[in-house]
């Protein structure tokens, strides 16, 4: 019986960044060498395992071909030296499997975003490396072709080395900072796929063999879980709040579009579709995080979203706690997103005139901002002020982008016009 | 690994300091030369005079053209570089920034060329 090409595919996916972060470890730092390596085994692999079906410990057997492709490699750029060892060629299925295959992810992923990388570099490298993403795979869920991609990755490698950033996890006084760059880059793959389930609408991009953007949510929350099980307790609050969040934002992703393509928001989506195991694994994971007694404002983004999640029906929502929550949230990191979002929220605990007051101070910084004029036109429409809310509707498609959204915006302003 | 630290600044602004704020820079300079010799990490450090003593020469098709002024209009101009030595980037981004150009300015961390990058 053969197996399956996409069990295989799957396999190396998931085995990817272990083999790959324990192969530059212990091959001096380089990375052009491991992946060269890996790839080898990758080949190999592919051959046998059609034939013979995956191996008990593919890390394993992956890690051990791979080193020993790696040291052939090695022969090969010296050819002054003696004949190859004949170790280097025994078939795979001779190979002696090595249990001892040390988790080093943390020193990848650190590597990966080490701030003299682009961003675009960081976010392309770790979900190559780390993700085991195939570099199409990276182009498509970027939306760039792949020789852009391949370029790329490459340069992001050569920087690497030629600059001699170091391949491991950061010193205590730099820990803090390249952390964030570290959850920011996870947070930027989960909102890539996320923002992606709108275009779907529009018939975005996807489908297919390739990652489809809105399988980047899974990729990044896949990540965050390799991440917080990799840090040690102290100093992972917000580590632990980042991968809740997307835990509990995605729980949610079936019922952001109905049958017909349209964006659907909270108060009506479907909730007996939410996934409840996501729900229940990201509510843990933020009582956890809370348990540190160390705040941040992915923790907190974290707990409006389990409130929402805990709430059987939209009229359950904790508005007061959620309010109480955004006021939090507005200290740590001011933005007009949060502020726009926290008068929403004292809309709903207070009612539409307060929330209006709160909108009414941004007015100046806000007016270029297309969800301002979004939620000054809900507030509109609550309190029954038909024709400002039409105004307002009408400014905020001046400026979105979005073709779902646009589609959800058009859809009220018609409504406010319709009874003129 | 050795890299070059190119210090940049804005040529009029760095005229138009106070003296007190010259003294600060100057007692900077002090503290970053004190350390990088102590460390052992500094292996040059000069200024440069500024960019109008600067003369540009290009060779083509045989002719010398020589032009005044740096190589190109910049914002920033070159004041200044170091070489350190250190074992990998983010001990030359340290060094980096305790020169005090960081603070107004910019440096640039170039590493030096090695044949087996």
């Amino acid at each position: 019986m053969r197996t399956s090409y996409d069990q295989i595919e799957a396999t190396f996916r998931e085995e990817h960044g272990r083999v790959l972060a324990a192969l530059i470890s212990q091959l001096g730092g380089d990375f052009s060498l491991a992946e060269d390596a890996l790839q080898d085994a990758l080949v190999n692999a592919l051959e046998r395992w059609e034939v013979d079906g995956v191996p008990r410990k593919p890390g394993a057997w992956l890690h051990t071909v791979a080193r020993r492709r790696a040291i052939d490699r090695l022969r090969r750029a010296r050819p002054q030296d003696e004949a190859m060892d004949p170790e280097t060629l025994a078939a795979p299925d001779e190979v002696e499997m090595d249990d001892s295959l040390p988790d080093e992810r943390l020193k990848l992923m650190f590597t990966c975003c080490h701030p003299a990388l682009a961003l675009e570099a960081q976010v392309a490298l770790t979900l190559h490396t780390v993700g085991g993403l195939s570099t199409p795979q990276v182009a498509r869920a970027f939306l760039v072709p792949v020789p852009t991609m391949a370029q790329r990755l490459a340069r992001a490698r050569s920087k690497i080395r030629q600059a001699g950033i170091p391949y491991r996890v950061p010193p205590a006084d730099l820990l803090p900072e390249r952390l964030g760059a570290l959850l920011a880059v996870i947070y930027l793959i989960f909102n890539e796929g996320y923002v992606a389930t709108s275009d779907r609408a529009a018939g975005g991009a996807g489908g297919g063999d390739g990652l489809t953007r809105p399988e980047l949510c899974g990729e990044a929350i896949r990540l965050g879980r390799v991440l917080v099980s990799l840090l040690p307790r102290p100093g992972s609050a917000e580590a632990r709040g980042l991968l809740a969040l997307m835990l509990l934002h995605d729980s949610r992703r079936e019922t952001r579009l109905n049958g017909a393509g349209q964006l659907v928001l909270l108060d009506e989506q479907d909730r007996a579709r939410w996934d409840q195991d996501k729900i229940r694994e990201g509510t843990a994971v933020l009582d956890e995080a809370l348990a540190l007694h160390d705040p941040g404002p992915y923790q907190v983004q974290a707990a409006i979203s389990a409130l929402h999640a805990a709430a059987p029906a939209a009229a359950d929502t904790d508005w007061p706690q959620i309010a109480a929550l955004y006021d939090t949230l507005a200290r740590m990191t001011p933005s007009m997103v949060v502020e726009v979002n926290r008068a929403v929220a004292v809309a709903m605990a207070r009612g539409a005139p307060a929330g209006l007051s709160l909108l009414l101070r941004l007015s100046d910084q806000a007016d270029g901002f297309y969800p301002y004029h979004a939620a000054r036109a809900d507030l509109l429409r609550r309190t029954g002020q038909r024709e400002a809310a039409a105004e307002a509707y009408e400014r905020a498609l001046e400026l979105c982008g979005n073709s779902a959204e646009r589609a959800y915006l058009q859809r009220r302003r018609d409504e406010m016009l319709r009874y003129d | 690994m050795k890299y070059l630290l190119l210090m940049y600044a804005n040529e009029a602004q760095s005229a138009a300091i106070t003296q007190e704020e010259g003294q600060t820079i100057y007692q900077d300079w002090m503290d970053f030369m004190k350390q990088a010799n102590e460390a052992g990490v500094l292996l040059a450090n000069n200024g440069v005079a500024p960019s109008h003593s600067a003369t540009t020469v290009r060779v083509r098709d045989g002719q010398t053209l020589t032009v005044d002024g740096p190589f190109a209009e910049t914002h920033e101009q070159l004041a200044g570089y170091s070489v350190v030595e250190c074992p990998n980037l983010d001990e030359a981004i340290r060094w980096a920034t305790k020169v005090p150009m960081a603070r107004y300015g910019s440096v640039e961390v170039r590493p030096l060329w090695s044949p087996q990058a």
